[in-house]
């Protein structure tokens, strides 16, 4: 890394170009329109959401550290699985990408900023207003929603607890802003380029955004409708989940997995789309097989809305729709498989050194291919009836969402630091994050794997004494594996506050892209005038 | 794409620093905070009047901020701040805005298909999951569904809306105001205003008329027809469907008259003119809604 090339903040920060004096304080993040000011307050956000969803992590943890009842109230216990679920995916990942979003995405394509500057600063501070009103049902009388983050009528209509209603507006607000976010990202992606940028140049991370947008419009108002109709049911006397008055509670299943199964892809494509840029600036090779890449991200993103009954195989589907939903499913694999396969070759005789964010993105590919094959036993629904609502099921959705979504998030937090800050990270503390982080996710989970396969339920806060060594195996590395994020957040503290290196232009030697192109940090506003692309 | 660095076109126009967008939160959570807690306290019966204050403070502030901002919008585009490149991006934030709606109409045209092709067969005794009749052996499955399993809970509705009479007339009141809507469109495409205002104000009274019926419609349901929105799943389609498009409708009544004051202002050139362009979109989509919800939810 060559330090001459090297810019420190003081330079970039006095105004050169015609831009007004930056406002400061406080109302510098409530009234900007900037995009990095706003991938930022997304970042933290999402930080902030990450400790407080792994706080309630660490309750379930300790309550199944052992058999028995120990600390939590089973009433309780349910609201922790519930809220957990529904912070770790509203309130971190998905915040997490838009920040990645709306910090990257302009840079990447060569734009001022994003399309709607101002529409952008509304979807963000939706997002603390719409999280305190749900974490505030906590505290309410009967306590907050705990009938799972899927939220299945009846659970949620006839027997909720009157806090429902507040999870319901909660969810408006946060489909609101992530409906806003998604118009923002893809009008900037469809409108923004640089000239010569065309669509099959877009670096991968745009790529598999503008499909995620899509995704997002496309499912989230349905998410909408569905809390609608609870809300419906429970306040105004409608029956769209009560069989007695012809309505049917299987319905709901029915429209929360056609947001359901989307959604999940939500969380994933912007991952795929971080280690698509990052391991082939550590293999120092071009990614392999680009347009692949593509038509897989978007073939994934058209059968991900023809699978969503895979989640209710157990429910008493007619037989087609089990035979239908079974293969559809199936082959989502391949496309899955088309991804992994053109990573590897990417790898396959490049000249690899492993920071961190390769660290992460390796083991990205080797465990999230993991959560994928499980996916795929969990898809043959004759087999899925045994696995259904076991903790097999909590073991595959967690192999895809840590060491896929978060193993995504932290290298991608790795790889953009620098640009973003400056400064290098401290790369010793971070591999050792990496490794502590890899060691406990795969104490925490894998074990799952057996505990569900040997028959122990889902969401229940006491277990059968047979699984009591694997639970304590589990609980173990959660603990390890929540700790070790403390570690990270002192690592992105000290980066942000300019304790490292001074990073260069471009910190990591093969890494490619427009990004690179700006100093670091990068000046608060970039590519006023577009760059040519060729 | 070259044109951009020619020197009379304005680079794409950032605002540095808008107080608009945190007004609009704080507008849009008081609003539906209030209204959350008004249903939580009539739920837990513990009734106060502060949850409507809090909802009317965010309705309010809502009106301001929805004012002042497009006031600030009109402002910039009026001199000359937005380039050809913004003009598209409002046109791609709109038109992905409008594919929202769509999806969300989706969700509840698809829970009236499974209710009428699948579930209530079933709740008969028909198909696949037919032994759900073991429930209530006494339902018959019929549409629309006056008799519900359980007529105890759900007292079904003594008749439906029949569809050629004020439905119809409204498909033809709603088709009508679409074309007006064009002609106000081709009116201003050729700078002649008067003619333009003329069709625009027709077309907003041909929404209102249309919103006049459907109230109509609503009391004849509840008072002569126990349709209600607890009269089972019919009512509960019903009033879902109608009801979210009478809303959108009063929306779009709304955004015209807005574009039609506009235009009486002076506002907008024979060229540019994307806020129109916008608001009729968006009434064409509601126009298209209604024909479908005419055919699905009224005539078959
Ligand atoms: C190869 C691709 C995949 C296949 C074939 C697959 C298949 C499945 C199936 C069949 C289930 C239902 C299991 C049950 O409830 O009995 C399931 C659950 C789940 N999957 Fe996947 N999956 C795949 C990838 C993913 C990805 C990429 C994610 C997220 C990033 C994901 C997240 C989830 C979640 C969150 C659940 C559980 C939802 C719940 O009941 O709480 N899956 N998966
Ligand atoms: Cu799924």
């Amino acid at each position: 890394m060559n330090e001459t090339t090297s810019i420190s903040t003081k330079e970039v920060d006095t105004p050169t170009t015609e831009h007004h004096a930056h406002p400061t304080g406080i109302s510098r993040w409530l009234y900007t329109t900037n995009h990095k000011d706003i991938g930022s307050l997304y970042l933290i956000f999402s930080f902030v959401m990450l400790f407080i969803g792994g706080g309630m992590a660490f309750m379930i943890r300790a309550e199944l550290f052992q058999p028995g009842l120990q600390f939590i109230e089973p009433e309780f216990f349910n609201q922790m699985t519930t809220m957990h679920g529904l912070i770790m995916v509203f309130g971190v990942v998905m915040p997490a990408f838009v920040g990645l979003a709306n910090w990257m995405v302009p840079l990447m394509i060569g734009a001022p900023d994003m399309a709607l500057p101002r529409m952008n600063n509304w979807s963000f501070w939706i997002m603390p207003f719409a999280f305190s009103i749900l974490l505030s049902t906590l505290f309410m009388e009967g306590g907050g929603p705990n009938f799972g983050w899927t939220f299945y009528a009846p659970l949620s209509t006839t027997y909720a607890p009157p806090s429902t209603t507040f999870f319901i507006f909660g969810v408006h607000l946060m489909g609101l802003s992530s409906i806003m976010g998604a118009i923002n990202i893809i009008t900037t992606i469809l409108n923004m380029r640089a000239p010569g940028m065309t669509l099959m140049k877009m670096p991968m991370f745009v790529w598999t955004w503008l499909i995620t947008a899509f995704l997002l419009i496309a499912v989230m108002p349905v998410l909408a409708g569905a809390v609608t109709m609870m809300l419906m049911d429970i306040h105004f006397g409608t029956s769209f989940f009560n069989a007695a008055g012809g309505g049917d509670p299987v319905l709901f299943q029915h429209i929360f997995w056609f947001f359901g199964h989307p959604e999940v892809y939500i969380m994933i494509l912007p991952a795929f789309g971080v280690v698509s840029q990052i391991i082939p600036a550590f293999a120092r090779k071009p990614l392999f097989g680009y347009k692949s890449m593509v038509y897989a991200t978007a073939s994934i993103a058209i059968l991900s809305f023809i699978v969503w009954a895979h989640h209710m195989f157990t429910v008493g589907l007619p037989a087609v729709a089990e035979l239908f939903f079974m293969y559809s499913t199936m082959l989502i694999a391949i496309p899955t498989g088309v991804k992994v396969f053109n990573w590897v070759s990417t790898m396959f005789r490049g000249s690899m050194t492993f920071e961190a964010p390769m660290l992460f993105s390796v083991a990205f590919v080797v465990l999230f291919t993991i959560g994928g094959l499980s996916g795929l036993m969990l898809s043959i629904a004759p087999a899925d009836f045994q696995y259904h609502d076991t903790y097999f099921v909590v073991a595959h959705f967690h192999y895809v969402l840590v060491p896929g979504a978060i193993f995504g998030i932290m290298a991608a937090v790795y790889y953009w630091m620098p640009k973003w800050s400056g400064f290098m990270y401290n790369e010793p503390l971070a591999k050792l994050h990496f490794w502590l982080s890899f060691i406990g996710l795969n104490l925490t989970f894998f074990p799952m794997h057996f505990l569900g396969l040997a028959g122990m339920p889902r969401r229940i806060p006491d277990y059968a004494l047979q699984f009591a060594d694997f639970n304590m195996i589990t609980s173990v590395g959660a603990f390890l594996f929540g700790t070790t994020q403390l570690l990270f957040l002192y690592i992105v503290i000290q980066c942000a506050r300019g304790k490292g290196e001074p990073a260069p232009q471009r910190p990591w030697e093969g890494a490619e892209g427009l990004e690179w192109s700006i100093p670091s940090p990068a000046p608060l506003h970039t590519f006023d005038t577009p760059p040519k692309v060729d | 794409m070259s044109q951009v660095h020619n020197s009379n076109v304005p680079n794409y126009y950032v605002p540095h620093q808008s107080k608009w967008p945190i007004i609009a939160t704080v507008a849009v959570v008081a609003f539906i905070y209030g209204i959350a807690s008004m249903l939580y306290s009539s739920k837990i019966g513990e009734a106060s009047a502060t949850p409507s204050w809090i909802m009317l403070f965010g309705l309010g502030l809502t009106v301001y901020m929805l004012y002042g901002w497009f006031s600030n919008v009109v402002q910039e585009s009026q001199s000359g701040l937005y380039s050809p490149q913004l003009d598209k991006s409002f046109r791609l934030g709109m038109a992905w805005f409008i594919f929202s709606e769509v999806m969300f109409f989706a969700a509840f045209f698809g829970v009236l298909l499974y209710v009428r092709t699948l579930s209530i067969p079933w709740l008969g005794g028909e198909g696949a999951k037919g032994v759900s009749n073991l429930l209530w052996p006494n339902f018959t499955a019929h549409w629309p569904l006056l008799n519900t399993p359980d007529p105890e809970l759900f007292p079904g509705p003594s008749a439906t809306i029949p569809a050629w009479q004020i439905p119809f007339l409204n498909t033809v009141i709603l088709v009508t105001s679409s074309f007006t809507l064009t002609l106000a469109h081709h009116a201003l495409k050729k700078d002649e205003r008067n003619k333009c205002t003329l069709w625009l104000l027709t077309t907003v009274i041909l929404g209102i008329i249309f919103l006049g019926f459907q109230v109509f419609e609503y009391q004849e349901a509840y008072n002569h027809l126990q349709l209600t929105l607890s009269s089972g799943i019919y009512g509960s389609t019903f009033f879902l469907l109608t009801g979210f498009h009478g809303a959108h409708v009063t929306i779009g009544t709304i955004m015209l008259a807005v574009i039609l004051v506009r235009i009486m202002k002076g506002h907008f050139s024979k060229q540019k003119h994307f806020g129109f362009e916008a608001a009729a979109w968006y009434w064409h989509f509601v126009d298209v809604v209604w024909l479908l919800l005419f055919t699905f939810v009224y005539v078959i």
